[in-house]
């Protein structure tokens, strides 16, 4: 059984061993300066181990994870790209690591010019006029563009209170339009997997503040016709934006610009090859067209021809979203990818991320059902319904992928596609770990016939088996408690 | 260049050939030419060139001063042992834990990180962690605001000035009003019956480093919930909120172990009364078995969240800041109870020393009692000129809150000679 770091039996009950220790003096007595019943009296149950232990015990849980570099990786809408190591070695520079926020410009001129550069980059890419790089994540970053949204038509004085999004939209576009404060309006998608425009007519009301989409979809399908929808948002008066989860298709190809949004979020931890770190830290900046411009978060980085500085004097901004200018260190990784690669080589990126989805797709349609056939971009989706027959769940096949050192798909997303599975190849991968996929997931689909308790029991070989999340959530145990 | 890039041109070719294409282009056929964009491909370069530059950047911050800089981040020892681990690309690299077979290193440290922020709290529950303090509170509000069905709420006026503009906007969007509690000697004064609020937002020690009322807290009128803004460092000394009546305590925890990174990336921490872990948002890790009974972890309370409850969600926030949550485990682990204690007693006696010292200088006084490690400098108008001039020295003397006042803070690195340094060029002014 999993040993909790607080089970260790070399704990010492008495605290009086920990690995690292100061100089402080031991004379020193904080009921001299504080009122005593403002002190604490029960020591929290932490851990009290030698260095070696608790090495031995993070390094033990490390190897329970599977990660990049350990296998192949094709988690839908996640971009699960490889994650270069000198990222790392940039962002823990001592130049960089060390930078107190509350220091002058003066005394920080690399990191605001590492900033503004890196502005510059994600302006080309897509085609906004000004960025903030201020949210800390994607969502936080829709957050920030329908604040601007909110902002801006309190600015112009109309009152507008509806979103619309898309059935396939990311679950965020609906919670960070609700937490604005809209009413969601959700569209539906036609027969080819895009927004049904007939739908988007329909309900385009003079109420509409603004259109939440993906481009390419969640499907992983190129929105063909964006300019009407962004024209029809235009003369309505509402404004278009764009969830850049899926940027990572079409760099150097278009940009959201181009498309006609006039918001933009994009996620460095995805597009630009900051590693996830389990579940964060991130960064989401955002893009806008110029007339949004004074709505952005304070400050914003500007350079004045000699100097790079903080500009705090936008009256209209909508204030501030995070603690100081956003994650720096997630910056530096993006911004050091963007170098190596240059825009050549991030165009020829997008191209290989489509390359790959495609090949993938065309390579597993005979086995599995592709809901939408059509040309896809960096990803596409798969439905596990015609093993419905066998009782085999897209869930199934996920688990089973397991056993053959591969990260499972994005099962049940988007929701408009029954069991579906989601597969992101990302450019990182050769044709080989494809075709090796590829054989996998035709072997797969021969064990539904011949073996199906294969995939009803996998997967086999993990730290643990198969999880029962249901006990999870109805016993909720979420801390130790020592007995 | 072809950086970070898998194939060769002929090995495009032939992945073409093989799905009935012959042109890359062919890929992009949905996109039309109206659609399509012209941008300058600029070439990329080697390793070599990026690190050279990177490392150019790097130096063109001035970090060699000793530094009292605080208000929200803090320069604190990082042991070696962290890095070591943060580093671990399976740690690293992993997505968030959706499937907990090949996820349980993340799941059970996020277990162990919540299990510590509790006990340093004193709460029932906390999340996997959000983005960082700032965020925190807002979170925190607009659950409050959810639990209370109220959308009024109030906040300490001494809650650090960037938190503050973070929840205003958070509010404003959700159509929450705030009002400012007054601060008198630097401790917020909460008068009369509290029931017309959601909740009240306090920061112990507040933005000023001084520890609020709390002997108070537990006794105030009304049913507003109380939001505790906490320092987990502080914790190790200091009445847990729990203890006081808190019910949701939140808060930064970039100084246990986390870089100050010119301000990012941190990590907030979120704990609550049992009563409210249903409406905690973000990510949360559970215990439970496998098909075999065995103890596994996974993350639970999921139809919480955005990509099963859409805009009926707690929140759109799908960050934990795990490797973030991280750092923060490996240092209370190596630190353990004593360590933790002995850090913030070692920035307490210096901080103290150090006001004690500069209160004896004519002209200067400490505008505020009950203070840990972090004091506000009161300078007579004197605060540009004593920064401008301890600078020339190497030393970064505080924030300046004003022309009279300076907020310093004092912590482990800080060795005894700069806190006699500091005094000295100080005493050059008077």
């Amino acid at each position: 059984m999993s040993e909790l770091i607080f089970e260790k039996k070399t704990n010492d009950d008495t605290q009086k061993r920990h690995a690292v220790s100061f100089e402080t003096d031991r004379t020193f007595d904080l009921s001299k300066i504080l009122r005593k019943d403002y002190l604490r009296e029960k020591p929290p149950l932490l851990p009290s181990l030698s260095e070696l232990e608790v090495m031995r015990h993070f390094t033990g849980l490390s190897e329970k994870n599977f990660c990049i570099e350990k296998g192949f990786y094709p988690l839908g809408s996640c971009t699960m790209k490889y994650n270069p190591k000198v990222n790392e070695w940039a962002a823990s520079l001592e130049g960089f690591a060390n930078i107190h926020p509350h220091q002058d410009d003066d005394d920080m001129q690399g990191a605001l010019e590492l900033m503004y550069k890196l502005q510059e980059s994600l302006k080309i890419l897509t085609g906004m006029d000004a960025m903030t790089l201020q949210p800390a994540a994607g969502a936080h970053g829709e957050f920030t563009g329908m604040s601007i949204v909110k902002k801006y038509f309190e600015k112009i004085g109309e009152k507008r209170t509806k979103v619309i999004v898309p059935d396939s939209s990311h679950g965020t576009n609906p919670a960070t339009a609700h937490m604005c404060g809209f009413e969601i309006v959700q569209i539906k998608s036609d027969e080819r997997g895009q927004v049904d425009v007939e739908d988007v007519k329909k309900n385009l009301s003079p109420d509409v503040a603004a259109i939440m989409m993906t481009n390419p979809n969640t499907l992983g399908i190129f929105e063909e016709n964006i300019l009407e929808i962004s024209k029809l948002a235009h003369e309505n008066g509402s404004l278009l934006y764009y969830d850049g989860a899926n940027l990572n298709a079409v760099m150097g190809i278009t940009t959201p610009h181009d498309m006609g949004f006039d918001i933009v979020h994009l996620n460095l931890h995805k597009t630009f090859a900051a590693p996830h770190g389990g579940g964060g830290p991130g960064s989401g900046p955002v893009g806008v067209v110029e007339r949004l411009k004074g709505f952005l978060p304070v400050p914003v980085i500007e350079f004045d021809g000699t100097k790079y500085f903080r500009n705090y004097d936008l009256p209209d901004s909508i204030g501030k979203v995070k603690a100081f200018f956003g994650n720096f260190g997630v910056m530096i990784k993006a911004y050091t990818y963007i170098l190596m690669m240059g825009m050549e080589g991030l165009k020829l990126a997008s191209c290989d991320a489509v390359l790959n989805a495609n090949y993938l797709k065309e390579k597993l349609k005979d086995v599995y059902k592709l809901p939408y056939d059509i040309p896809c971009m960096h990803e596409f989706v798969l439905s596990a319904e015609n093993f419905k027959d066998a009782h085999i769940t897209a869930m199934n096949i996920a688990k089973r992928l397991i056993d053959y050192g591969v990260h499972p798909p994005t099962v049940y997303f988007p929701l408009i596609v029954h069991e579906a599975l989601m597969i992101e190849p990302t450019e990182s991968e050769s044709k080989a770990i494809l075709d090796n996929f590829v054989d996998i997931m035709h072997k797969i689909a021969e064990e539904v016939k011949i073996a199906p308790e294969l995939l009803f029991e996998a997967p086999h070989n993990t730290p643990v088996l198969k999880v029962d999340e249901v006990q999870a959530a109805r016993q909720l145990n979420v801390r130790y408690q020592k007995v | 260049m072809n950086n970070f890039l898998a194939h060769t041109d002929e090995i495009r070719q032939t992945m073409l050939g093989e799905i009935g294409l012959s042109s890359i282009d062919e890929l992009f056929s949905l996109i039309s030419k109206e659609v399509r964009s012209d941008i300058k491909l600029t070439s990329g370069i080697s390793e070599l060139k990026a690190q050279k530059e990177l490392k150019k950047l790097s130096k063109k911050n001035e970090i060699d001063f000793v530094s009292f800089l605080g208000g929200g981040v803090y320069n604190r020892f990082i042991p070696s042992a962290i890095g070591e681990i943060t580093r671990r690309f399976e740690f690293n690299t992993a997505y968030t834990p959706y499937q907990p077979e090949i996820s349980q290193g993340t799941l059970q440290m996020i277990y162990e990180f919540q299990t510590m922020i509790c006990e340093l709290t004193g709460m029932d529950v906390s999340n996997a962690s959000v983005y960082d303090g700032a965020t925190a509170c807002a979170e925190a509000v607009a659950m409050a605001v959810k639990i209370k069905k109220k959308s009024k709420i109030l906040v300490s006026d001494a809650l650090n000035p960037d938190y503050k503009k973070v929840v205003e906007t958070y509010c404003h969007d959700a159509g929450t009003v705030i009002e400012y509690a007054k601060v008198v000697d630097g401790k917020t004064l909460l008068d009369g019956d509290l029931s017309e609020y959601a909740a009240v937002l306090l920061q112990i020690p507040n933005y000023y480093g001084v520890i609020e009322n709390i002997e108070e807290l537990e006794g105030r009128k009304g049913t507003a919930l109380l939001i505790a803004c906490v320092d987990p460092m502080s914790l190790s000394v200091l009445k847990t909120p729990c203890s006081y009546g808190v019910d949701i305590a939140v808060g930064d925890f970039q100084q246990l172990g986390l870089a100050m990174s010119c301000g990012g990336p941190h990590g907030g921490f979120m704990a609550a009364k049992s009563a409210y872990a249903r409406q905690l948002p973000g990510r949360i890790v559970g215990m439970t078995v496998d098909k075999e009974g065995k103890r596994a972890f996974t993350l639970t309370l999921q139809a919480r969240e955005q990509h099963i409850r859409r805009e009926k969600a707690t929140s759109n926030i799908c960050t934990n800041n795990s490797l973030m949550a991280l750092s923060a485990t490996v240092y209370m682990s190596l630190l353990g109870f004593e360590g933790m204690k002995e850090v913030e007693l070692l920035s307490v006696q210096r901080a103290h020393q150090l006001a004690e010292d500069l209160e004896k200088i004519d002209g200067l006084g400490i505008l505020y009692k009950d203070f840990l490690n972090e004091f506000v400098l009161n300078t007579n108008g004197m605060s540009e000129r004593i920064l401008s001039h301890l600078k020339r020295s190497g030393i970064l003397g505080g924030i300046r809150l004003d022309e009279n006042n300076i907020l310093v803070a004092v912590t482990e690195m800080v060795e005894p000679e700069s806190l006699e340094l500091y005094v000295s060029k100080v005493k050059e002014l008077f």
